[in-house]
């Protein structure tokens, strides 16, 4: 299990660090498609500030904040959103994922829907990699919990 | 050839010159400890530097605003990554170097 670290130094910066590196998390996501960037890359930075939360501040507090329900929720939510703009546009009689039909529905020229729907997309794989990223790291670091009880 | 350049010149053969030393440093230094005080104080200086310079010949725009958020991160993120590396090692049991035992 990963310990809470008792060292003052690295504590203070990661705790310093980590709201810095979320804005910078949620400025790639949202400028993915005018700059290099996008849902994914954005979403392994968010998932790796709570990572950097995690192996300073232990594994205990970092549950307190996001708890295994939690990034359940949020990874299954992330999938929905992308899943359910595509199904949204076939519903309004175009492709799957075809945004341009999502101009009747937000009163916008298509153009602009076009955006707005990539926006919608990149936050919902966004939401499901982070989370996803963050379950991964809590499974491996828990594995070896499990590994020392055994071994007691 | 005005001031800008002449700033950015010296900034980058400043930055330049701290990456070089600190790269003989890394390659001569006899031990784990005293290659890491090599790598973790040089490298950010020069890394600080390079991107000051960098800045400079940009000019004010966003794009060198952005740069010195970068100088700003790197030099608070590596000498803490420098600081938590170095702890490891000691406390994994890694002796530091001494003169005396290359003598006997």
């Amino acid at each position: 299990m990963i310990q809470k670290s008792d060292d003052i130094i690295i504590k203070t910066l990661a705790r310093i660090l980590v709201p810095f590196i979320q804005i910078y998390a949620l400025y790639v996501i949202m400028h993915g498609h005018y700059s290099p960037g996008g849902g994914f890359q954005g979403g392994v930075i968010l998932a790796a500030s709570i990572i950097l939360l995690m192996i300073t501040h232990g594994l205990k507090d970092t549950q307190k904040r996001m708890s295994e329900k939690t990034v359940a929720i949020l990874s299954s939510s992330g999938v929905l959103i992308y899943a359910g703009i595509g199904v949204v546009c076939l519903i309004l009689a175009g492709n799957y994922l075809d945004y341009s039909k999502l101009a009747k529905l937000l009163h916008v020229a298509p153009a602009h829907a076009r955006s707005l729907g990539i926006l919608g997309i990149e936050i919902g794989v966004g939401l499901a990699v982070m989370a996803v990223m963050f379950s991964v790291f809590f499974d491996i670091s828990r594995g070896e919990v499990s590994q020392e009880d055994e071994d007691e | 050839m005005n001031v800008t350049d002449i700033l950015f010149v010296l900034f980058m053969a400043g930055g330049l010159f701290f990456f070089t030393t600190a790269t003989i440093g890394l390659l001569r230094f006899p031990d784990f400890f005293s290659r890491l005080h090599a790598t973790g104080k040089g490298d950010t200086l020069a890394v600080f530097l390079s991107l000051v310079g960098l800045g400079i010949y940009e000019g004010f725009s966003l794009t060198s605003l952005k740069i010195i958020f970068i100088a700003v991160f790197m030099f608070l993120a590596q000498p803490t990554a420098t600081h938590a590396i170095s702890r490891a090692g000691f406390r994994s049991g890694l002796k530091p170097w001494l003169k005396e035992e290359k003598k006997s």
